[in-house]
């Protein structure tokens, strides 16, 4: 059987069978989910192991007829970027299990049953080659999601639901409209097949059919991105959402977005995405610096978290729109950072939450003294958001950085001021958080972690060492493929051209 | 094709559907004082057993297609598709209405009785190629539906339907009625093949008046399948209905009428289609807004389920606007996910509705995954389908209806159209958000347990639903072989 598909397969087969566990013993539910979110981890760490790191195509192919007429197909594979988003999924799948073992406590069947219906539409998006099964999984990872949100979470959570579920929708109904128009016109939903015949010329798009066609793909993932000014349905969702849903939200979903400009919006329409190009460098610079602005005037930890996911995604678009390889590979490299350590901190604001019952950073104070262990993996945490070096987003955000100097020195500029205000805000957070007088409230709430929360934090802090030291072992696969979508949108400018000149089909396949 | 008056014996059976349908609801009747039990569980159990063995007939039918009764009638895939369609709702009505009847103590013969007769009528409509006939099969269906409508005789409100329903109906019906005159005027025929040969031949009768014989018809049938402008009955007759037969009314007749919109707009006005396009593409999106944006504002669940049906004739609307056999096969695939999720969706609020209909507010779904999941998971898989959410029968649906207007060039109504569906998201996840995201009330506490009857009147529409969405394939290609229709 192919790796590939058991990974895909694991999640939705565990949802079905979760489904059907007795609703009188929610231990069986948390043990089943962690079991198989470990086991669909395994095979995803397979997967890597047999990735063939040397070639920067699809690897682990699956292609199955699903629809006869119109022909759609089941037809997954991995490439170097989203082998690394899997990856991320499946490994914060069990991390986002055992972060609820006690924090969930009501219908735990349906939570842990959503949790692997989740994954597996995540797993989904980022595999999907066929870009209406890519549809298919966009909106299938839109309802567990809305479920966990709904159901388990916070005060707002109905309000945070349904405009969750409605921006998503609303973005992704114009993409719906593209895929079929570009169906329509190249006869097939394969993506491959798609970018060949626009690479052969067989597949001509007017500069103002390219351009709406761009807007469309381009819009619904800017909104899950999400870049500024589509981002209002952030803070909402990942307050409201339950700890394990603002992980996964925040570290999986996002990057939904990012990953569909880059594997799609960047390769289908070449010329329209660098015509476009200076104007969403300026909304993803306004979104790093207004993100991070806003992050500093929340009194909510999670709140403040959140805003600083809009500053960090800014980043990742700036860093993709550079059209430099430094700019891509750090793009993609901030995407799998900012899942790490944004996904750290929600979960350790969520284990306080837990303690406290408290998301207000005033009813905080001392913390370092009560629990040191949970304030030091908090402090870690915190210095690899702010980008220090030897860890994690040090690394994505110089090479983003690099990238967008390369592009034009005034991006980078203003970007790196944002670099700047996240350690204005993380720092004073984590001062007014951890230090200062321990009030009886907070030492009376506060144990230090236990075994399961060392379970969740350990991984997640080796990660951010391993990515912030070593991040040769994983911008290799990367490279390879960020490179290749570059190659793409240069070899796709002659499309700029009217349309009735020859298509230069020699430069294309001359790759 | 020539006309010809003569009987042939083996036309029977192209009709035997109907045949079986209006003997069995006289039957019924007839049963009611011999037995004198005011007990629908055998009217209900005879009734179900009817529309299987129709079900049977009519496919059996299809072994030999063709045209019958000199023309009048013609077995096609078309045909057959929508007749096990209505057939198939009529079942579907059935199941949920036994524990309604019985807590309304209203277990009646004439229930059933008439429930046969109009779907008796909407079979005649789908095989009928003939505007008399049509007509024929749109008044027995109409008429049948009138009385049910307001079939809760003591109910205020199921009078104030079952009236407003008639005098509309009637008008509409008139309308059609015009319309058909005036063809016969110009053309000299009734028959749909001669109409379409007429007004493509060099002999073409004044544009004008085809023009108009075919607007007149369009009110007629845009009546009949709500779309705007002439849906103002629907939510009034929609809310005052007794459930079941607001489920009926919204799959079944509305299934027929689509059915010879369809036959009679693609077959004997398809050569003047450049001239009606603009209405239905008018229409199309009307009917989509309004619907949706009015539903948006409701706080009755069948209220708000009806502003959602006339949202969804909209997009069969967008379907016919294309003009185009895959237009066509769209639209027959769209209906009958349509008829799945929207009966579903109905037999809930049948089941939930409690005595004398007291519970119909969407406050009254709080809390429903809590104490009855079941229920609870079979309406999101409806409501997540009318929103078309992938992996339903509701999301193909729109997928082949929009794929079918951009092929036609419909940009606009496709991407208007799209958004439209990103608006009605809103209401239906209201619903979702009362059933799974609150607490229970009283409307959930008082519900009674599911009957096997009610089950499967949950279980296999969803069934259905989820079948279509993973696996549209199949009912697809028959609509797409069914869909060039005779010419």
């Amino acid at each position: 059987m192919n790796l590939l598909l058991l990974v895909l397969a694991l999640p939705a087969a565990g949802f079905l069978i979760a489904l059907a566990l007795p609703r009188s013993s929610p231990a069986s539910s948390r043990y089943w989910a962690l079991a198989l979110s470990l086991a669909t981890f395994v095979g995803s760490l397979a997967l890597l192991g047999w990735f063939d790191r040397s070639l920067a195509g699809d690897q682990f192919t699956v292609n199955l007829p699903w629809i006869a007429s119109p022909e759609i197909r089941f037809h997954i594979a991995a490439d170097g970027v989203s082998l690394w988003l899997v990856l991320l999924s499946t490994f914060l799948t069990p991390i986002c299990v055992l972060i609820s073992w006690n924090h969930i406590q009501s219908r735990v069947k349906e939570f842990y049953a959503f949790l692997l219906l989740l994954e597996f539409g995540l797993v989904g998006v980022f595999l999907a080659q066929d870009l209406f099964l890519f549809y298919v999984f966009w909106e299938v990872s839109l309802v567990p999601m809305y479920f966990l949100i709904g159901i388990w979470g916070h005060e707002r959570r109905i309000y945070a639901a349904v405009k969750f579920f409605l921006y998503t929708m609303a973005g992704s109904v114009l993409m719906l409209a593209a895929i079929i128009y570009l169906y329509n016109r190249a006869g097939t939903f394969s993506y491959a097949a798609i970018l060949d015949q626009l690479a052969s010329g067989r597949l001509l798009f007017t500069p103002f059919e390219q351009m709406l066609l761009f807007l469309a793909f381009f819009v619904a993932f800017a909104i899950k991105v999400p870049l500024f000014p589509l981002h209002t349905w952030l803070p909402d969702a990942h307050v409201e959402a339950p700890t394990a849903g603002s992980v996964m939200l925040a570290s999986v979903m996002l990057k939904m977005g990012t990953f569909g400009i880059l594997h799609y919006a960047l390769p289908l329409f070449p010329s329209a995405a660098r015509r476009c190009a200076p104007w969403i460098a300026v909304l993803a610079i306004i979104g790093i610096i207004y993100g991070a602005l806003v992050a500093m005037v929340q009194p909510n930890m999670k709140k403040l978290v959140a805003y600083s996911s809009v500053s960090h995604l800014g980043f990742v678009v700036l860093g993709i729109f550079s059209f430099t390889q430094l700019g891509l590979d750090g793009a993609v490299y901030q995407m799998l950072n900012h899942g790490i350590t944004t996904g750290a901190l929600f979960a350790l604001v969520g284990l306080m939450y837990e303690r406290r019952h408290s998301l207000a950073i005033e009813d905080y104070g001392g913390v370092a003294t009560a629990a040191p262990w949970l304030s030091t993996a908090f402090l870690i945490a915190t210095l690899a958001s702010i980008g220090l070096p030897l860890l994690n987003n040090f690394v994505g955000e110089f090479l983003v950085l690099q990238g967008a100097a390369l592009a034009n020195f005034t991006w980078a500029a203003w970007a790196s001021l944002g670099v700047i205000l996240a350690a204005c805000y993380m720092l004073w957070m984590y001062q007014r958080v951890f230090y200062g007088e321990l009030t009886e409230k907070v030492r009376s709430h506060m144990p230090d972690l236990n075994l399961r929360e060392w379970a969740v934090v350990i991984p997640l802090i080796a990660m951010m060492v391993w990515m912030g030291v070593y991040s040769k072992s994983f911008l290799d696969p990367v490279g390879k493929t960020t490179a290749r979508v570059l190659e793409q949108t240069q070899v796709n400018v002659p499309y700029r051209v009217d349309l009735r000149m020859p298509a230069r089909t020699e430069v294309s396949r001359a790759r | 094709m020539p006309v010809s008056p003569m009987f042939n014996p083996g036309d029977l059976i192209c009709f035997l559907p109907e045949i079986i349908l209006t003997a069995m609801g006289t039957f019924i009747m007839v049963l009611d004082p011999l037995l004198n039990r005011r007990e629908s569980k055998v009217y209900g159990t005879l009734s179900l057993a009817t529309l299987a063995a129709a079900i049977v007939a009519a496919v059996y039918a299809y072994s030999q297609p063709g045209p019958a009764f000199g023309g009048m009638l013609i077995v096609d895939g078309f045909a057959t598709f929508f007749r096990v369609l209505v057939l198939g709702v009529g079942i579907l009505t059935i199941l949920p209405s036994f524990s309604f009847l019985r807590r309304q103590q209203a277990e009646t013969s004439e229930f059933h009785a008439l429930l046969l007769f109009s779907i008796a009528g909407q079979c005649i409509m789908a095989a009928a190629n003939d505007l008399i006939i049509i007509f024929i099969g749109l008044e027995i269906s109409s008429i049948a539906s009138y009385i049910l409508a307001g079939y809760l005789r003591d109910d205020k409100r199921a009078n104030e339907a079952a009236l407003k329903y008639f005098l509309l109906g009637s008008f509409a019906t008139g309308f059609f009625l015009y319309g058909v005159a005036l063809i016969y005027g110009e053309t000299g025929s009734i028959n749909l093949s001669v109409v379409r040969a007429v007004v493509a031949g060099p002999d073409a009768p004044l544009p004008v008046m085809v023009g108009l014989a075919a607007s007149l018809m369009f009110v007629g049938l845009a009546f009949k399948v709500s779309a705007s402008p002439f849906q103002i009955w629907a939510p009034d007759v929609y809310q005052g209905a007794p459930t079941p037969v607001t489920a009926f009314l919204s799959a079944g007749p509305k299934a027929a009428a689509f059915a010879i919109f369809l036959r009679i707009f693609m077959t004997a006005f398809a050569p003047i289609g450049e001239a009606w396009a603009p209405l239905v593409w008018a229409s199309a999106l009307l009917s989509m807004t309004i619907g949706n944006f009015a539903a948006l504002l409701q706080t009755n669940v069948k209220r708000m389920l009806a502003y959602s049906s006339i949202a969804h004739a909209g997009y069969v609307m967008v379907a016919l606007a294309s003009r185009s056999e895959i237009g066509t096969a769209a639209a027959m695939f769209y209906l009958a996910a349509y008829a799945l999720m929207n009966v579903g969706a109905f037999a809930v609020v049948s089941h939930l509705s409690g005595k004398g209909e007291q519970y119909q507010s969407i406050e009254d779904f709080a809390g429903l995954a809590q104490k009855q999941p079941l229920t609870a998971a079979m309406l999101s898989i409806f409501l997540l389908s009318l929103i078309g959410v992938p992996l339903t029968g509701g999301f193909f649906g729109k997928f082949y209806i929009f794929k079918a207007a951009l092929e036609s060039h419909l940009v606009w109504l496709t991407v208007l159209g799209l958004l439209n569906s990103a608006v009605a998201a809103y209401y239906y996840l209201r619903l979702l958000v009362m059933m799974y995201f609150r607490d229970p009330g009283d409307a959930v506490s008082a519900a009674e347990p599911l009957t096997p009857a009610l089950s499967a009147a949950l279980i296999l529409p969803a069934i259905g639903t989820l079948f279509l969405g993973i696996f549209p394939g199949w009912v697809l290609d028959f609509a797409g072989r069914s869909s060039s229709l005779v010419k």
